[in-house]
């Protein structure tokens, strides 16, 4: 066991996967002798070579676009795109092409490509610095999107995601990029399966499913809604794309009551997919209708504004609250 | 690459492009980048400084065969257009009038070398052995991409136009990366890999697509073993071509810094020989190359299209009159490289694999949308599985009319 921080999990997942494999490289803006803006890649290009540390000319259509073409060459291309609102010029690479390759080939092609983007606010940071967009990526088939939300499910998710067939998309959560954690670098035993969400905390009256920066405030509410008698269980979803609604609807038939929260707008988001799927599959065990806790409909507010747009504690506590007394 | 040793081969083409090129001239300060030709429309052989080395290489064979591939994918156009008026096809994308700068290309690629086309680029599959029955799989509806790209180095068509430019850079850059893993490992005595380099296809009207811009930028970055080949055939559909630029296609590599080159497109020899300069100049590590075939779509966008409502038939006529086909016979016969037996064989051969196409699009079949559910991703889905699962016990329910009700019921209680 290692204690590192998310930033650094990944940044050691890539030398990982980049020693295992000749194969692998890495490609986007910055992330050579700068380390990219994160410094995730940082001291990678020193170890592997300009050949697989790529500093990319600023385009990210063409990032994606030539990762795809790298991909069809035999390589396994891991892209970095510097924010989550600057993923749309390469959009149309990802949807049109990254995600239907392997489908209008009837199968004879694979495009493995990987794209690490950062997202999510609380960073007070300029606008399109602070997006979380996964929602318009899950509604594409074909692309596969997981998220980590501490050190050692980073470590391994990066190099599960380059050794996936499918393209992945790892959403990294940037506020918790040093966020601190045991690491263990010899095993990832219980997080084997990427796509697997964990129960992180087990309870009996209520359940609160969330996924990347949000996970760790879901935690802080089940403390919270202990101290008022009240038993939570917490579910760190891990994969958006497929979402394993097995564990979610087991735990709704034992809680009877789900909160689903995210940073996206709730409207159109992963979480009016839980609750319309948990309806179907678990409706005679649900004392409550599954409540949201989301961002609001409107383009990312200003720093200024974020913590009041930003579901915290309280907004996950209030939702509970209101699930508890249906 | 300069244009000083280009032959002063003026175009003859529509008043526009003189009116085009004169205006460039005044904002640019020189003379466009001239067009190589050396073919004519009458049928004779011109000269040219660096390309005639080139053209010198064809045998009777090769000469005889280019026509013999170009009045193959002429007749098999006919063919297809045919078929989506008959029902058998959705729709389809002829190339008549483009003959000479697909099989010039195609016939100068090499098997090691990979091909990204548009969507028109049904002559260049015939150079690349692909069977051209199974090119019209996707025109039929029961196929995205009918062939495996794998077997051909001919990759699927692409239909958002330009999207597949960024990818041949790519490929290409990993041919750089092979090349320098075999030199790494190479033992000496041991026979090398030929070296490889990739050719992409795209039109006037993806030219102004951004992912152009972004590939050539890329191309240009990592000096990437690649060849852009442009096919100006003057109309995006509807739309001419001085909408989507005020100079010559070709003079904009300048501005990415690797040379460009405008050809006549209807030249088949001219055609054939820069794109054999520019694939090798690719595979040596020298440079891109953006190609400009300055051609003409004779016919209409697709089978759904009316050129009439945008164009006059004196242009079209104008550039019938620079056939692609008829010079090279013409310069066949004089040259007594070709007699009428030629001729006639080639129609019969053209008869002939029109009637295999026809057979064949007739036989192909309707997939399962099975293979649709299998194909989504390359690793087992949950999700993709349980609506397989649905879909199943959906479709079982009709297995017989008289169980329909209660198989119904049931299917909505699992629901």
């Amino acid at each position: 066991m290692t204690t590192m921080t998310i930033a650094k999990a990944i940044n050691e997942g890539l030398r990982a996967t980049l020693n295992n494999n000749p194969r692998t490289l890495l490609m986007g803006e910055d992330i050579g002798p700068l380390g990219g803006v994160y410094r995730v890649t940082d001291g990678l290009i020193g170890e592997f070579g300009a050949d697989r540390v790529v500093d990319t000319p600023l385009a990210e259509s063409g990032i994606i676009g030539t990762a795809i073409g790298l991909a069809l060459s035999g390589y396994l291309p891991v892209c970095e795109i510097q924010f989550d609102g600057f993923v749309f010029p390469g959009f149309n690479q990802i949807t049109t092409q990254l995600a239907k390759m392997h489908a209008r080939s009837n199968g004879n092609l694979t495009v493995p490509v990987v794209i690490r983007i950062p997202y999510g606010g609380g960073i007070g940071s300029i606008e399109h610095h602070s997006e979380s967009p996964e929602a318009l990526f899950a509604h594409t088939a074909g692309l596969r999107i997981i998220t980590p939300s501490n050190p050692h499910d980073a470590y391994w998710m990066i190099q599960q995601a380059v050794d996936c067939q499918d393209p992945v998309i790892v959403f990294e959560p940037k506020r918790r990029y040093w966020l601190k954690g045991d690491v263990d670098t010899e095993s990832p035993g219980a997080s084997a399966d990427p796509f697997k969400a964990h129960v992180l905390r087990e309870g009996t009256d209520a359940t609160v499913a969330a996924y990347g920066p949000l996970v760790p405030v879901a935690l802080a509410a089940a403390t919270a809604a202990a101290e008022d008698g009240h038993s939570v269980e917490v579910i760190d979803l891990r994969s958006i794309s497929p979402i394993d609604f097995d564990t979610v609807t087991e735990s709704v038939k034992k809680t009877g009551r789900l909160v689903v929260a995210h940073e996206a707008p709730t409207f159109g988001g992963i979480g009016g997919e839980i609750a319309a799927r948990v309806s179907e599959r678990a409706f005679l065990s649900l004392e409550a209708p599954v409540i949201r806790v989301g961002g609001f409909h409107m383009p990312y507010p200003v720093a200024k504004v974020e913590e009041d747009y930003l579901p915290d504690i309280d907004r996950i506590l209030e939702a509970l609250d209101r699930a508890l007394a249906y | 690459m300069g244009a000083t040793h280009l032959p002063a081969t003026e175009f003859d083409g529509t008043g526009v492009d003189d009116q085009l090129e004169a205006e460039a001239e005044a904002v640019l300060g020189e003379p466009p980048t001239q067009m190589v030709q050396l073919l004519g429309p009458d049928g004779t052989l011109g000269e040219d400084p660096v390309f005639s080395a080139y053209a010198d290489r064809l045998d009777a064979d090769k000469l005889r065969g280019f026509y013999a591939d170009m009045a193959a994918i002429r007749r098999f156009d006919q063919e297809a257009t045919a078929l989506q008026r008959q029902g058998q096809l959705a729709l389809w994308v002829p190339l008549t009038g483009q003959e000479a700068a697909q099989i010039g290309s195609g016939r100068a690629s090499q098997p090691q070398d990979y091909i990204f086309p548009t969507y028109r680029e049904h002559g260049v599959a015939l150079t690349r052995n692909v069977d051209l029955a199974e090119l019209l799989r996707q025109f039929r509806g029961v196929s995205n991409g009918g062939w495996n790209p794998k077997d051909t180095n001919f990759h699927l068509y692409t239909l958002v136009l330009a999207a597949q430019t960024p990818h041949a850079v790519g490929y290409a850059m990993g041919i750089q990366r092979d090349q320098k893993l075999a030199a790494a490992n190479a033992t000496p005595g041991q026979p090398q890999e030929p070296k490889a380099a990739v050719m992409v296809y795209f039109g006037d009207g993806a030219s102004s697509e951004g992912d152009v811009h972004e590939s050539m930028v890329f191309a240009s970055s990592y000096n990437a073993p690649v060849v852009f080949f442009c096919q100006n055939n003057h109309w995006a559909i509807s739309v001419p071509s001085t909408v989507q630029t005020r100079v010559p296609l070709a003079d904009r590599a300048k501005g990415y810094g690797f040379p460009g080159i405008r050809v006549d497109g209807n030249d088949v020899i001219a055609v054939h020989a820069v794109t054999e300069w520019a694939l090798e100049r690719a595979r040596e590590g020298k440079s891109p190359v953006l190609i400009e075939a300055f051609t003409y779509r004779v016919g209409a966008h697709t089978t759904a299209d009316d050129p009439t409502k945008y164009r006059g038939s004196d242009e079209e006529a104008q550039w019938r009159a620079k056939d692609p086909l008829e010079r090279l016979e013409k310069y066949l016969r004089a040259e007594n490289l070709a007699d009428d037996d030629f001729f006639a064989k080639v129609k019969a051969d053209g008869d002939e694999l029109a009637a295999y196409v026809r057979k064949t699009t007739h036989d192909l079949e309707t997939p399962d949308i099975r293979t649709a559910f299998a194909n989504t991703y390359a690793e087992a889905h949950p999700l993709v599985a349980e609506e397989l699962a649905w879909f199943e016990e959906y479709s079982a329910g009709f297995a017989d009319e008289s169980e329909t009700v209660e198989a119904d019921t049931d299917g909505a209680a699992n629901r």
